[in-house]
Protein backbone atom coordinates (compact mmCIF):
# COMPACT_ATOMS: atom_id res chain seq x y z
CA UNK A 1 0.00 0.00 0.00
CA UNK A 2 1.22 3.49 -0.83
CA UNK A 3 2.80 5.11 2.23
CA UNK A 4 0.86 8.34 1.66
CA UNK A 5 -2.43 6.49 1.94
CA UNK A 6 -4.30 6.88 5.20
CA UNK A 7 -5.96 4.23 7.34
CA UNK A 8 -9.72 4.81 7.65
CA UNK A 9 -11.75 4.06 10.78
CA UNK A 10 -15.42 4.26 11.75
CA UNK A 11 -16.00 6.65 14.67
CA UNK A 12 -19.76 7.22 14.59
CA UNK A 13 -22.94 5.43 13.55
CA UNK A 14 -26.56 6.44 13.08
CA UNK A 15 -29.69 4.88 11.63
CA UNK A 16 -33.42 5.16 11.35
CA UNK A 17 -34.97 1.97 10.03
CA UNK A 18 -38.09 -0.21 10.02
CA UNK A 19 -36.76 -1.70 13.28
CA UNK A 20 -36.13 1.50 15.22
CA UNK A 21 -35.54 5.24 15.15
CA UNK A 22 -31.83 4.97 15.97
CA UNK A 23 -28.93 2.55 15.65
CA UNK A 24 -29.34 1.08 19.16
CA UNK A 25 -32.99 0.12 18.67
CA UNK A 26 -32.21 -1.13 15.17
CA UNK A 27 -29.43 -3.37 16.50
CA UNK A 28 -31.69 -4.61 19.28
CA UNK A 29 -34.35 -5.48 16.68
CA UNK A 30 -31.80 -7.29 14.51
CA UNK A 31 -30.54 -9.39 17.42
CA UNK A 32 -34.10 -10.19 18.48
CA UNK A 33 -34.92 -11.33 14.95
CA UNK A 34 -37.80 -8.89 14.67
CA UNK A 35 -39.44 -8.20 11.33
CA UNK A 36 -40.21 -4.60 10.38
CA UNK A 37 -42.60 -5.62 7.61
CA UNK A 38 -46.24 -4.64 8.05
CA UNK A 39 -49.44 -4.38 6.04
CA UNK A 40 -49.72 -0.99 4.32
CA UNK A 41 -52.70 0.64 6.03
CA UNK A 42 -53.10 3.24 3.31
CA UNK A 43 -56.06 3.98 1.11
CA UNK A 44 -53.92 3.90 -2.03
CA UNK A 45 -52.61 0.44 -1.23
CA UNK A 46 -55.96 -1.28 -1.79
CA UNK A 47 -55.61 -1.72 -5.55
CA UNK A 48 -51.89 -2.56 -5.59
CA UNK A 49 -50.58 -6.06 -6.29
CA UNK A 50 -48.38 -5.72 -3.17
CA UNK A 51 -49.82 -4.29 0.04
CA UNK A 52 -46.95 -4.69 2.51
CA UNK A 53 -43.77 -2.74 3.19
CA UNK A 54 -41.15 -2.16 5.88
CA UNK A 55 -42.01 1.38 6.90
CA UNK A 56 -39.76 3.38 9.22
CA UNK A 57 -40.47 2.53 12.87
CA UNK A 58 -40.37 6.22 13.81
CA UNK A 59 -41.87 8.69 11.37
CA UNK A 60 -39.33 11.46 10.65
CA UNK A 61 -42.06 14.09 11.15
CA UNK A 62 -42.05 13.10 14.84
CA UNK A 63 -38.33 13.87 15.09
CA UNK A 64 -37.66 16.94 12.94
CA UNK A 65 -39.23 20.36 13.51
CA UNK A 66 -42.04 21.02 11.05
CA UNK A 67 -40.50 24.06 9.27
CA UNK A 68 -37.39 21.97 8.51
CA UNK A 69 -39.26 18.78 7.60
CA UNK A 70 -41.49 20.52 5.05
CA UNK A 71 -38.44 21.60 3.03
CA UNK A 72 -36.94 18.09 2.93
CA UNK A 73 -37.94 15.04 0.95
CA UNK A 74 -38.59 12.07 3.22
CA UNK A 75 -35.30 10.51 2.04
CA UNK A 76 -33.41 13.63 3.17
CA UNK A 77 -35.32 13.60 6.47
CA UNK A 78 -34.12 10.05 7.16
CA UNK A 79 -30.57 10.94 6.10
CA UNK A 80 -30.47 13.98 8.36
CA UNK A 81 -31.76 12.04 11.38
CA UNK A 82 -29.21 9.24 10.87
CA UNK A 83 -26.40 11.74 10.20
CA UNK A 84 -27.18 13.73 13.35
CA UNK A 85 -26.99 10.55 15.41
CA UNK A 86 -23.70 9.47 13.77
CA UNK A 87 -22.20 12.97 14.16
CA UNK A 88 -23.03 13.13 17.85
CA UNK A 89 -21.95 9.51 18.35
CA UNK A 90 -18.55 10.42 16.89
CA UNK A 91 -18.25 13.04 19.61
CA UNK A 92 -18.70 16.10 17.41
CA UNK A 93 -20.60 19.04 18.89
CA UNK A 94 -22.14 21.48 16.44
CA UNK A 95 -20.91 22.26 12.96
CA UNK A 96 -17.36 21.97 11.68
CA UNK A 97 -15.54 25.27 12.00
CA UNK A 98 -17.65 26.20 15.02
CA UNK A 99 -16.71 23.22 17.16
CA UNK A 100 -12.90 23.41 16.86
CA UNK A 101 -12.91 19.63 16.32
CA UNK A 102 -12.68 19.36 12.54
CA UNK A 103 -11.66 21.75 9.77
CA UNK A 104 -14.63 22.31 7.40
CA UNK A 105 -12.20 22.17 4.47
CA UNK A 106 -11.22 18.65 5.56
CA UNK A 107 -14.81 17.42 6.06
CA UNK A 108 -16.94 15.72 3.39
CA UNK A 109 -20.39 14.19 3.02
CA UNK A 110 -21.31 11.29 0.74
CA UNK A 111 -24.90 10.16 1.25
CA UNK A 112 -26.61 8.30 -1.55
CA UNK A 113 -30.10 7.33 -2.52
CA UNK A 114 -31.15 4.93 -5.24
CA UNK A 115 -34.13 6.89 -6.53
CA UNK A 116 -33.92 10.35 -4.99
CA UNK A 117 -36.93 12.43 -4.04
CA UNK A 118 -39.48 10.32 -5.84
CA UNK A 119 -42.37 10.98 -3.45
CA UNK A 120 -41.76 14.74 -3.73
CA UNK A 121 -41.76 14.50 -7.53
CA UNK A 122 -44.99 12.52 -7.62
CA UNK A 123 -46.75 14.52 -4.89
CA UNK A 124 -45.89 17.82 -6.57
CA UNK A 125 -47.18 16.51 -9.89
CA UNK A 126 -50.45 15.81 -8.08
CA UNK A 127 -50.40 19.41 -6.79
CA UNK A 128 -49.78 20.70 -10.32
CA UNK A 129 -52.73 18.75 -11.73
CA UNK A 130 -55.13 19.40 -8.86
CA UNK A 131 -54.25 22.92 -7.72
CA UNK A 132 -52.32 24.49 -10.58
CA UNK A 133 -48.86 25.76 -11.44
CA UNK A 134 -48.72 28.47 -8.79
CA UNK A 135 -49.10 25.95 -5.98
CA UNK A 136 -46.12 23.78 -6.94
CA UNK A 137 -43.69 24.12 -4.03
CA UNK A 138 -40.59 26.29 -4.66
CA UNK A 139 -38.72 23.65 -2.66
CA UNK A 140 -39.52 20.93 -5.22
CA UNK A 141 -36.16 20.89 -7.05
CA UNK A 142 -33.90 20.77 -3.97
CA UNK A 143 -36.24 18.15 -2.53
CA UNK A 144 -36.34 15.83 -5.54
CA UNK A 145 -32.70 16.05 -6.64
CA UNK A 146 -30.88 12.81 -5.78
CA UNK A 147 -28.01 14.77 -4.23
CA UNK A 148 -30.47 16.48 -1.85
CA UNK A 149 -29.85 14.16 1.14
CA UNK A 150 -26.06 14.46 0.75
CA UNK A 151 -26.26 18.24 0.35
CA UNK A 152 -28.49 18.61 3.41
CA UNK A 153 -26.19 16.44 5.51
CA UNK A 154 -23.21 18.46 4.24
CA UNK A 155 -24.92 21.71 5.25
CA UNK A 156 -25.82 20.26 8.64
CA UNK A 157 -22.25 19.31 9.57
CA UNK A 158 -20.48 22.09 7.63
CA UNK A 159 -18.70 20.02 4.97
CA UNK A 160 -16.50 21.88 2.46
CA UNK A 161 -14.06 19.22 1.24
CA UNK A 162 -16.72 17.82 -1.09
CA UNK A 163 -20.31 16.59 -1.06
CA UNK A 164 -21.01 13.67 -3.39
CA UNK A 165 -23.79 11.30 -4.41
CA UNK A 166 -22.86 8.12 -6.22
CA UNK A 167 -25.98 6.56 -7.71
CA UNK A 168 -26.07 2.82 -8.43
CA UNK A 169 -29.59 1.72 -7.48
CA UNK A 170 -29.44 -0.70 -4.53
CA UNK A 171 -25.64 -0.48 -4.33
CA UNK A 172 -25.74 3.31 -3.83
CA UNK A 173 -25.34 3.35 -0.04
CA UNK A 174 -22.33 1.02 -0.12
CA UNK A 175 -20.81 2.90 -3.04
CA UNK A 176 -21.16 6.09 -0.98
CA UNK A 177 -19.25 4.49 1.89
CA UNK A 178 -16.58 3.31 -0.53
CA UNK A 179 -16.32 6.76 -2.11
CA UNK A 180 -15.93 8.32 1.33
CA UNK A 181 -13.22 5.82 2.24
CA UNK A 182 -11.26 6.85 -0.86
CA UNK A 183 -11.65 10.55 0.00
CA UNK A 184 -9.91 9.92 3.31
CA UNK A 185 -7.44 7.32 2.07
CA UNK A 186 -6.14 9.60 -0.67
CA UNK A 187 -5.93 12.63 1.61
CA UNK A 188 -8.85 14.72 0.31
CA UNK A 189 -10.55 14.74 3.71
CA UNK A 190 -9.98 13.83 7.36
CA UNK A 191 -13.63 13.12 8.17
CA UNK A 192 -16.52 12.10 5.90
CA UNK A 193 -20.16 11.49 6.83
CA UNK A 194 -21.32 8.66 4.57
CA UNK A 195 -24.24 6.36 4.03
CA UNK A 196 -27.47 5.71 2.20
CA UNK A 197 -31.12 6.63 2.44
CA UNK A 198 -34.37 5.81 0.68
CA UNK A 199 -38.03 6.75 0.91
CA UNK A 200 -39.95 5.19 -1.96
CA UNK A 201 -43.03 3.68 -0.31
CA UNK A 202 -45.54 5.18 -2.73
CA UNK A 203 -47.97 3.48 -5.14
CA UNK A 204 -45.90 4.25 -8.26
CA UNK A 205 -42.59 2.64 -7.20
CA UNK A 206 -44.52 -0.27 -5.66
CA UNK A 207 -46.49 -0.82 -8.89
CA UNK A 208 -43.31 -0.52 -10.95
CA UNK A 209 -41.22 -2.92 -8.84
CA UNK A 210 -44.18 -5.34 -8.68
CA UNK A 211 -44.63 -5.24 -12.46
CA UNK A 212 -40.99 -6.12 -13.03
CA UNK A 213 -41.59 -9.10 -10.71
CA UNK A 214 -39.00 -7.91 -8.19
CA UNK A 215 -41.36 -7.69 -5.18
CA UNK A 216 -42.78 -10.66 -3.30
CA UNK A 217 -46.48 -11.19 -3.96
CA UNK A 218 -46.81 -13.48 -0.93
CA UNK A 219 -50.10 -12.56 0.77
CA UNK A 220 -49.43 -14.44 4.00
CA UNK A 221 -48.20 -13.02 7.32
CA UNK A 222 -46.23 -9.86 6.35
CA UNK A 223 -43.49 -10.66 8.88
CA UNK A 224 -42.78 -13.94 7.06
CA UNK A 225 -42.57 -12.56 3.51
CA UNK A 226 -38.93 -11.39 3.40
CA UNK A 227 -37.21 -14.77 3.55
CA UNK A 228 -33.74 -14.81 1.95
CA UNK A 229 -32.36 -18.32 1.31
CA UNK A 230 -35.69 -20.01 2.07
CA UNK A 231 -37.14 -22.17 -0.70
CA UNK A 232 -40.41 -20.20 -0.63
CA UNK A 233 -38.77 -16.79 -1.25
CA UNK A 234 -40.34 -14.96 -4.19
CA UNK A 235 -39.02 -11.39 -4.17
CA UNK A 236 -38.08 -8.54 -1.89
CA UNK A 237 -40.13 -6.33 0.42
CA UNK A 238 -39.69 -2.59 -0.03
CA UNK A 239 -38.25 -0.82 3.02
CA UNK A 240 -37.36 2.76 3.92
CA UNK A 241 -34.93 4.59 6.20
CA UNK A 242 -31.26 5.52 6.35
CA UNK A 243 -27.95 4.37 7.75
CA UNK A 244 -24.98 6.71 8.13
CA UNK A 245 -21.46 6.35 9.49
CA UNK A 246 -18.74 8.85 10.33
CA UNK A 247 -15.48 7.78 8.67
CA UNK A 248 -12.24 9.34 9.77
CA UNK A 249 -8.54 8.97 9.17
CA UNK A 250 -6.98 6.95 12.00
CA UNK A 251 -4.57 9.83 12.72
CA UNK A 252 -7.39 12.38 13.02
CA UNK A 253 -9.41 10.07 15.26
CA UNK A 254 -6.39 9.39 17.48
CA UNK A 255 -5.51 13.09 17.70
CA UNK A 256 -8.91 13.97 19.14
CA UNK A 257 -9.18 10.80 21.24
CA UNK A 258 -12.26 9.51 19.42
CA UNK A 259 -13.65 6.06 20.13
CA UNK A 260 -13.11 3.73 17.18
CA UNK A 261 -15.64 1.06 16.18
CA UNK A 262 -13.49 -0.63 13.56
CA UNK A 263 -11.20 -0.06 10.60
CA UNK A 264 -12.38 0.01 6.99
CA UNK A 265 -9.98 -2.21 5.07
CA UNK A 266 -11.15 -1.25 1.61
CA UNK A 267 -13.57 -2.08 -1.14
CA UNK A 268 -14.00 -4.07 -4.31
CA UNK A 269 -16.06 -2.88 -7.28
CA UNK A 270 -17.22 -4.42 -10.53
CA UNK A 271 -20.01 -4.37 -13.10
CA UNK A 272 -21.91 -7.45 -14.31
CA UNK A 273 -22.15 -6.40 -17.95
CA UNK A 274 -25.05 -8.86 -18.22
CA UNK A 275 -28.53 -7.29 -17.97
CA UNK A 276 -30.07 -4.01 -16.82
CA UNK A 277 -31.99 -5.66 -13.98
CA UNK A 278 -31.35 -9.42 -13.86
CA UNK A 279 -28.49 -10.74 -11.73
CA UNK A 280 -25.76 -12.58 -13.63
CA UNK A 281 -26.74 -16.17 -12.70
CA UNK A 282 -23.23 -17.50 -11.99
CA UNK A 283 -22.34 -14.47 -9.83
CA UNK A 284 -19.38 -13.62 -12.11
CA UNK A 285 -19.58 -9.86 -11.46
CA UNK A 286 -19.88 -10.39 -7.72
CA UNK A 287 -16.84 -12.67 -7.64
CA UNK A 288 -14.90 -10.06 -9.61
CA UNK A 289 -15.73 -7.47 -6.95
CA UNK A 290 -14.76 -9.86 -4.12
CA UNK A 291 -11.53 -10.77 -5.89
CA UNK A 292 -10.61 -7.13 -6.36
CA UNK A 293 -11.35 -6.52 -2.65
CA UNK A 294 -8.92 -9.29 -1.68
CA UNK A 295 -6.26 -7.94 -4.03
CA UNK A 296 -6.71 -4.33 -2.91
CA UNK A 297 -6.57 -5.12 0.81
CA UNK A 298 -4.33 -8.19 1.00
CA UNK A 299 -7.17 -9.85 2.90
CA UNK A 300 -7.06 -13.68 2.99
CA UNK A 301 -10.29 -15.68 2.65
CA UNK A 302 -9.50 -17.44 5.96
CA UNK A 303 -9.64 -14.09 7.78
CA UNK A 304 -13.29 -13.37 6.93
CA UNK A 305 -15.50 -14.16 9.94
CA UNK A 306 -18.80 -12.49 9.02
CA UNK A 307 -20.62 -11.26 5.96
CA UNK A 308 -23.72 -9.12 5.67
CA UNK A 309 -25.13 -10.45 2.41
CA UNK A 310 -27.02 -8.47 -0.19
CA UNK A 311 -29.61 -11.32 -0.18
CA UNK A 312 -32.84 -9.52 -1.00
CA UNK A 313 -35.01 -12.68 -0.99
CA UNK A 314 -35.21 -13.09 -4.76
CA UNK A 315 -34.95 -16.62 -6.22
CA UNK A 316 -31.98 -15.87 -8.53
CA UNK A 317 -30.06 -13.16 -6.70
CA UNK A 318 -29.61 -14.98 -3.39
CA UNK A 319 -28.12 -18.02 -5.15
CA UNK A 320 -25.82 -16.03 -7.47
CA UNK A 321 -24.30 -14.24 -4.48
CA UNK A 322 -23.54 -17.48 -2.62
CA UNK A 323 -22.04 -19.02 -5.78
CA UNK A 324 -19.72 -16.03 -6.10
CA UNK A 325 -18.70 -16.25 -2.45
CA UNK A 326 -17.93 -19.95 -2.83
CA UNK A 327 -15.89 -19.31 -5.95
CA UNK A 328 -13.71 -16.65 -4.33
CA UNK A 329 -13.51 -17.82 -0.72
CA UNK A 330 -13.47 -21.55 -1.48
CA UNK A 331 -13.70 -23.83 1.57
CA UNK A 332 -13.09 -20.80 3.81
CA UNK A 333 -16.70 -19.80 3.13
CA UNK A 334 -17.64 -22.61 5.55
CA UNK A 335 -16.28 -20.45 8.39
CA UNK A 336 -18.07 -17.23 7.43
CA UNK A 337 -21.19 -16.44 9.49
CA UNK A 338 -23.60 -14.99 6.92
CA UNK A 339 -26.47 -12.71 7.91
CA UNK A 340 -29.21 -11.50 5.60
CA UNK A 341 -30.61 -8.61 7.59
CA UNK A 342 -33.10 -7.75 4.83
CA UNK A 343 -35.12 -10.65 6.25
CA UNK A 344 -35.97 -8.16 9.04
CA UNK A 345 -35.57 -4.68 7.53
CA UNK A 346 -36.86 -5.33 4.03
CA UNK A 347 -34.88 -3.89 1.14
CA UNK A 348 -34.08 -0.19 1.53
CA UNK A 349 -32.72 0.12 -2.04
CA UNK A 350 -30.13 2.94 -1.88
CA UNK A 351 -30.50 2.94 1.90
CA UNK A 352 -29.58 -0.74 2.17
CA UNK A 353 -25.83 -0.19 1.89
CA UNK A 354 -26.13 2.45 4.60
CA UNK A 355 -27.99 0.44 7.22
CA UNK A 356 -26.09 -2.73 6.39
CA UNK A 357 -22.81 -0.87 6.87
CA UNK A 358 -24.10 0.11 10.31
CA UNK A 359 -25.15 -3.52 10.97
CA UNK A 360 -21.74 -4.83 9.85
CA UNK A 361 -19.87 -2.31 12.00
CA UNK A 362 -22.02 -3.22 15.01
CA UNK A 363 -21.55 -6.94 14.36
CA UNK A 364 -17.78 -6.45 14.65
CA UNK A 365 -18.13 -4.08 17.61
CA UNK A 366 -20.31 -6.54 19.56
CA UNK A 367 -18.61 -9.60 18.02
CA UNK A 368 -22.05 -10.93 17.20
CA UNK A 369 -23.71 -11.79 13.89
CA UNK A 370 -27.44 -11.04 13.73
CA UNK A 371 -29.74 -13.85 12.63
CA UNK A 372 -31.47 -14.34 9.29
CA UNK A 373 -35.16 -14.90 9.97
CA UNK A 374 -37.77 -16.92 8.09
CA UNK A 375 -35.34 -19.57 6.83
CA UNK A 376 -37.81 -22.39 7.50
CA UNK A 377 -36.69 -24.54 4.60
CA UNK A 378 -33.16 -23.69 3.43
CA UNK A 379 -32.70 -23.81 -0.34
CA UNK A 380 -30.18 -26.60 -1.01
CA UNK A 381 -28.42 -24.34 -3.51
CA UNK A 382 -27.40 -22.15 -0.56
CA UNK A 383 -24.15 -23.91 0.24
CA UNK A 384 -22.97 -21.64 3.07
CA UNK A 385 -23.22 -21.06 6.83
CA UNK A 386 -26.33 -18.90 7.28
CA UNK A 387 -26.86 -17.59 10.81
CA UNK A 388 -30.40 -18.64 11.80
CA UNK A 389 -32.34 -19.21 14.99
CA UNK A 390 -30.79 -16.28 16.86
CA UNK A 391 -27.63 -14.18 16.99
CA UNK A 392 -24.25 -15.91 16.98
CA UNK A 393 -21.03 -14.96 18.77
CA UNK A 394 -18.11 -14.34 16.43
CA UNK A 395 -15.55 -15.17 19.13
CA UNK A 396 -12.28 -13.54 20.18
CA UNK A 397 -9.30 -12.14 18.29
CA UNK A 398 -9.12 -9.94 15.19
CA UNK A 399 -12.25 -10.20 13.04
CA UNK A 400 -12.97 -9.18 9.47
CA UNK A 401 -16.46 -8.64 8.10
CA UNK A 402 -17.69 -7.83 4.60
CA UNK A 403 -20.78 -5.95 3.51
CA UNK A 404 -22.13 -6.82 0.06
CA UNK A 405 -24.40 -4.52 -1.95
CA UNK A 406 -25.52 -4.94 -5.55
CA UNK A 407 -27.78 -2.83 -7.71
CA UNK A 408 -29.93 -2.86 -10.82
CA UNK A 409 -27.61 -1.94 -13.65
CA UNK A 410 -25.18 -4.66 -12.58
CA UNK A 411 -23.29 -2.64 -9.94
CA UNK A 412 -21.36 -4.68 -7.38
CA UNK A 413 -19.85 -3.12 -4.26
CA UNK A 414 -18.20 -5.05 -1.44
CA UNK A 415 -16.61 -3.32 1.56
CA UNK A 416 -14.45 -4.97 4.23
CA UNK A 417 -14.10 -3.95 7.88
CA UNK A 418 -11.75 -5.18 10.63
CA UNK A 419 -12.00 -4.94 14.41
CA UNK A 420 -9.90 -2.05 15.70
CA UNK B 1 -64.74 41.95 2.09
CA UNK B 2 -61.30 43.53 2.34
CA UNK B 3 -59.16 42.58 5.33
CA UNK B 4 -58.06 45.23 7.83
CA UNK B 5 -54.41 45.98 8.51
CA UNK B 6 -54.65 44.05 11.80
CA UNK B 7 -56.20 41.07 10.07
CA UNK B 8 -53.43 41.08 7.46
CA UNK B 9 -50.67 41.20 10.09
CA UNK B 10 -52.38 38.37 11.98
CA UNK B 11 -52.77 36.33 8.78
CA UNK B 12 -49.14 36.85 7.73
CA UNK B 13 -48.01 35.89 11.23
CA UNK B 14 -49.88 32.59 10.92
CA UNK B 15 -48.41 31.96 7.46
CA UNK B 16 -44.84 32.70 8.61
CA UNK B 17 -45.38 30.51 11.65
CA UNK B 18 -46.54 27.63 9.46
CA UNK B 19 -43.66 27.99 6.97
CA UNK B 20 -40.71 29.08 9.11
CA UNK B 21 -41.81 28.07 12.61
CA UNK B 22 -41.42 31.63 13.98
CA UNK B 23 -43.82 32.38 16.90
CA UNK B 24 -46.72 34.53 15.64
CA UNK B 25 -46.01 37.27 18.20
CA UNK B 26 -42.53 37.78 16.70
CA UNK B 27 -43.96 38.58 13.26
CA UNK B 28 -44.12 42.38 13.47
CA UNK B 29 -44.24 45.16 10.88
CA UNK B 30 -40.58 46.16 11.05
CA UNK B 31 -39.26 42.58 10.85
CA UNK B 32 -37.31 41.55 7.74
CA UNK B 33 -38.42 38.24 6.26
CA UNK B 34 -34.89 37.05 5.47
CA UNK B 35 -32.89 38.62 8.31
CA UNK B 36 -35.31 38.26 11.22
CA UNK B 37 -37.84 35.57 10.34
CA UNK B 38 -35.75 32.80 8.74
CA UNK B 39 -37.66 33.05 5.47
CA UNK B 40 -35.22 32.43 2.61
CA UNK B 41 -35.98 33.26 -1.02
CA UNK B 42 -37.64 29.88 -1.64
CA UNK B 43 -39.76 30.05 1.49
CA UNK B 44 -40.70 33.63 0.56
CA UNK B 45 -42.40 32.24 -2.53
CA UNK B 46 -44.45 29.99 -0.25
CA UNK B 47 -45.36 32.96 1.96
CA UNK B 48 -46.46 34.93 -1.10
CA UNK B 49 -48.60 32.12 -2.53
CA UNK B 50 -50.24 31.54 0.85
CA UNK B 51 -50.89 35.28 1.21
CA UNK B 52 -52.39 35.47 -2.29
CA UNK B 53 -54.86 32.71 -1.43
CA UNK B 54 -55.74 34.07 1.96
CA UNK B 55 -56.24 37.71 0.96
CA UNK B 56 -57.37 37.32 -2.64
CA UNK B 57 -54.52 39.37 -4.15
CA UNK B 58 -52.06 38.72 -6.98
CA UNK B 59 -48.41 39.43 -6.14
CA UNK B 60 -46.37 39.21 -9.36
CA UNK B 61 -42.81 37.81 -9.05
CA UNK B 62 -41.39 41.24 -9.97
CA UNK B 63 -43.06 42.79 -6.94
CA UNK B 64 -41.96 40.09 -4.48
CA UNK B 65 -38.40 41.42 -4.35
CA UNK B 66 -39.71 44.71 -2.95
CA UNK B 67 -41.36 42.99 0.00
CA UNK B 68 -38.45 43.13 2.46
CA UNK B 69 -40.37 43.51 5.70
CA UNK B 70 -43.69 42.35 7.07
CA UNK B 71 -44.82 46.00 6.81
CA UNK B 72 -43.99 46.05 3.08
CA UNK B 73 -46.18 42.99 2.56
CA UNK B 74 -49.02 44.35 4.68
CA UNK B 75 -49.02 47.63 2.71
CA UNK B 76 -48.90 45.79 -0.61
CA UNK B 77 -51.85 43.59 0.32
CA UNK B 78 -53.84 46.55 1.69
CA UNK B 79 -53.34 48.44 -1.58
CA UNK B 80 -54.05 45.53 -3.90
CA UNK B 81 -56.92 43.57 -2.37
CA UNK B 82 -60.29 43.77 -4.06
Amino acid sequence: MNATHHTVVVTGIGATTPLGGDSASTWEGLLAGRSGVRALEREWAAELPVRIAAQAAVDPSEVLPRPLARKLDRSAQFALIAAREAWADAGFEGRAGENGQVDPGRLGAVVASGIGGVTTLLDQYDVLKEKGVRRVSPHTVPMLMPNGPSANVGLEVGAQAGVHTPVSACASGAEAVGYAVEMIRTGRADVVVAGGTEAAIHPLPIAAFANMMALSKNEGDPEKVSRPYDKARDGFVLGEGAGVVVLESAEHAARRGAKVYCEVLGQGLSADNHHIAQPEPTGRGISDALQSLLEATGLKPSEVAHLNAHATSTPQGDVAEIKALRKVLGSDLDHVAISATKSMTGHLLGGAGGIETVATVLALHHRTAPPTINVDDLDEEIDADIVTGGPRSLGEGPLVAINNSFGFGGHNVVVAFRTA
Amino acid sequence: MAATKEEIVEGLAEIVNEIAGIPTEDVQLEKSFTDDLDVDSLSMVEVVVAAEERFGVKIPDDDVKNLKTVGDAVDYILNHQD
